[in-house]
């Protein structure tokens, strides 16, 4: 079985290819060689079924999924909080830091050049995974939220004033709804929350009634993380935009689970993390429609964002740099450039089909438990199942089917007020990603059994 | 899977089904609300305390099994105490939950089922937060939190 692995950097020999550069001949993303089919096309070496997905050859390029734990084999099923990393990133990661560790944007010498090459090119990778018209529009951040307070700060201070509105909705994550009232304390401004159905879908009329002259930014999930739900983000613009309010979507759960295009949905802020998109910890990115930058002001000052300092007064650097202030985490970009390339290679669309598959397969499996009830049955959702159990408390489940090897969150997944309006402390929340399989539902359920066995 | 019938032990189950002076208390003198954000438990606890005697006792609230089992078997262990003797107490269990598993613990004898919280690091909080709002009840604080 060929991994899908990065391309190593400086590799001997004339013609070597440069940094994220594969050279003639090099192996791409999941080619097993020169001339082989990449990955999902016809004549692939797994020849796909109808509607087939090879999760089997996509786990093997994960290696934590072939560690042991409490004694057995990981059912990794926690992946809403964050999904693990292929070897690619991993190796993408070893590479940057083995091999052209340097600080960007400044240095004359060799090093320096290609960490800022290696570096912008992986926001140009950022660009065209999101479908941004240009890479000056990616701004890296550490992760969604440090993206949703840029956005509160910098687009926020400026636009934001005494009496004014910022509409979010019931569903959001805390990320998405601190930052504002934070903003909120500091400006005066007012805080309104678009209800969300017994399914857990968002109510679009509520949410149209609550957009006036005083609402500056409807700010939402693309998707929410603790139900699954996929908000109809095209409407939310619409209707946004035809009363001139700006959007921001959170995008940390919608991104690794459907192609995202931020043109075709005209958002002008698209919040997303890393570590969910298979890449590492603590890199993130936003984007930012072009003509929202007139609006802003600078987040961080420091190093980077400026473009000239003195005692009186400092003027700043062009977007996005504006935005970058200090060192960024080169590596961390990088590594989520392999992460991006990794998920293009497997295919977005490929990926969708084969989590809604097992979405569907794991409703039918949970549904047919006696007193598991499922929290969030939107019509359109995604990869998550938030379920709470007859007589037994989240957190009990979750330690029983830990010890089974099941590895699944509970609790109320940074989403509080999601557990309100449901009428619940807690749920038992599991969450698929590319690389998870039936067996894996499988395994849930037989841990499931022993909760019952246990709690009669 | 020891571990596991360890911690579930039938007493804590039968706790967790029907808990023991499970309500609120007319004429409380002490009384505090405890709170895992770990889990989201919440527990209200009412005291009544006589010429240093806890007189009586009752909790309400929600929670894992763990923590609604804890506290309805510490309501039952703290009836008719002297306070001075349920602070040490208060000691004496939480000595116990937080010394590393395999290590010999003092046997507290009911409440020594809870020993099988050490295997599970994350669940002590559980284990403790009626004590801590016990504590805080006794402090005469209004709200408490194991974080």
């Amino acid at each position: 079985m060929t991994r899908l692995r990065a391309p190593r950097f400086g590799e001997a020999g004339p013609g070597a290819p440069r940094f994220g550069e594969p050279g003639p001949g090099a192996p791409r993303f999941g080619e097993a060689g020169p001339g082989a089919p990449r990955f999902g096309e016809p004549g692939a070496v797994a020849v796909r079924e109808p509607r087939g997905f090879d999760a089997g050859r996509i786990r093997a390029d994960f290696p934590i999924l072939g560690r042991q734990v409490r004694g057995r084999p990981l059912v990794y099923l926690d992946n809403a909080a964050t999904t693990q990393k292929p070897q690619a990133v991993i190796d993408a990661l070893a590479a940057y830091y083995s091999e052209i560790n340097a600080n960007v944007h400044r240095g004359v010498h060799e090093l320096s050049e290609r960490a800022t090459d290696a570096y912008e090119a992986a926001r140009e990778k950022v660009r065209r995974f999101v479908g941004a018209g240009s890479a000056r529009e990616i701004v890296f951040t550490r992760n969604a939220t440090e993206s949703i307070n840029l956005v509160a700060h910098a687009f926020g201070d400026p636009a934001i004033g005494e009496g004014d509105e910022v509409v979010i909705s019931a569903m959001e994550h805390h990320s998405n709804i601190v930052p504002w009232q934070l903003l909120a304390s500091r400006r005066g401004a007012r805080i309104r929350v678009a209800p969300i159905d017994d399914r857990g879908e968002l109510v679009l009329d509520a949410l149209e009634a609550l957009l006036n002259p005083r609402t500056k930014l409807v700010a939402v999930s693309h998707m929410s993380n603790a139900l699954g739900t996929i908000n109809p983000v095209h409407d939310i613009v619409k209707l946004a935009h035809a009363r001139g309010i700006r959007v921001l979507l959170d995008g940390s759960q919608a991104a690794y689970h459907m192609p995202v295009d931020v043109q075709d949905i005209g958002c002008d802020f698209y919040a997303a993390t890393g570590h969910k998109l298979y890449g590492p910890m603590g890199i993130g990115f936003l984007y930012v429609k072009e003509s929202a930058y007139a609006e802003m002001e600078p987040f961080l000052g420091g190093g980077d964002m400026i473009s000239s300092v003195t005692f009186e007064q400092s003027t700043w650097n062009e977007p996005p740099h504006k935005f970058e202030a200090g060192t960024p985490d080169v590596g961390g970009a990088i590594g989520l450039g392999a992460a991006l390339d990794y998920i293009t290679a497997v295919g977005l669309e490929e990926i969708a089909r084969h989590e809604h598959d097992l979405l569907d397969y794991g409703t039918r499996a949970l549904e047919s438990i006696d007193g598991v009830r499922l929290i969030g049955t939107a019509r359109r959702k995604a990869s998550i199942l938030s379920f709470v159990m007859e007589g037994v408390h989240p957190h009990d489940i979750g330690t029983i089917v830990d010890r089974q090897g099941v590895a699944i969150r509970t609790g109320h997944h940074c989403a509080q007020p999601v557990m309100q309006r449901f009428g619940v402390p807690a749920t038992a929340r599991a969450s698929l990603a590319m690389y998870n399989t039936t067996a894996d539902i499988d395994a849930l359920v037989d841990a499931l059994g022993r909760v019952r066995e246990l709690f009669g | 899977m020891s571990e596991l019938t360890d911690l579930y032990q039938e007493v804590i189950l039968d706790h967790n089904r029907r808990p023991r002076n499970f309500g609120t208390l007319d004429g409380a003198s002490h009384h505090a609300e405890g709170y895992n954000p770990l889990c989201g438990d919440r527990l209200r606890l009412f005291l009544r305390v006589d010429g240093g005697v806890i007189g009586d006792v009752r909790f309400e609230g929600s929670g894992c099994a763990i923590s609604k089992a804890s506290a309805s078997l510490m309501t039952d262990s703290i009836k008719g105490r002297n306070v001075e003797e349920v602070r040490r107490l208060f000691e004496r269990f939480h000595r116990m939950v937080t010394t590393p598993p395999g290590q010999d613990v003092e046997d507290l004898g009911k409440l020594s089922v809870l020993a099988g919280v050490r295997e599970f690091p994350i669940r002590v909080k559980c284990a403790s937060l009626a004590w801590h709002t016990l504590k805080a009840a006794l402090e005469r604080e209004p709200l408490t939190s194991t974080e």
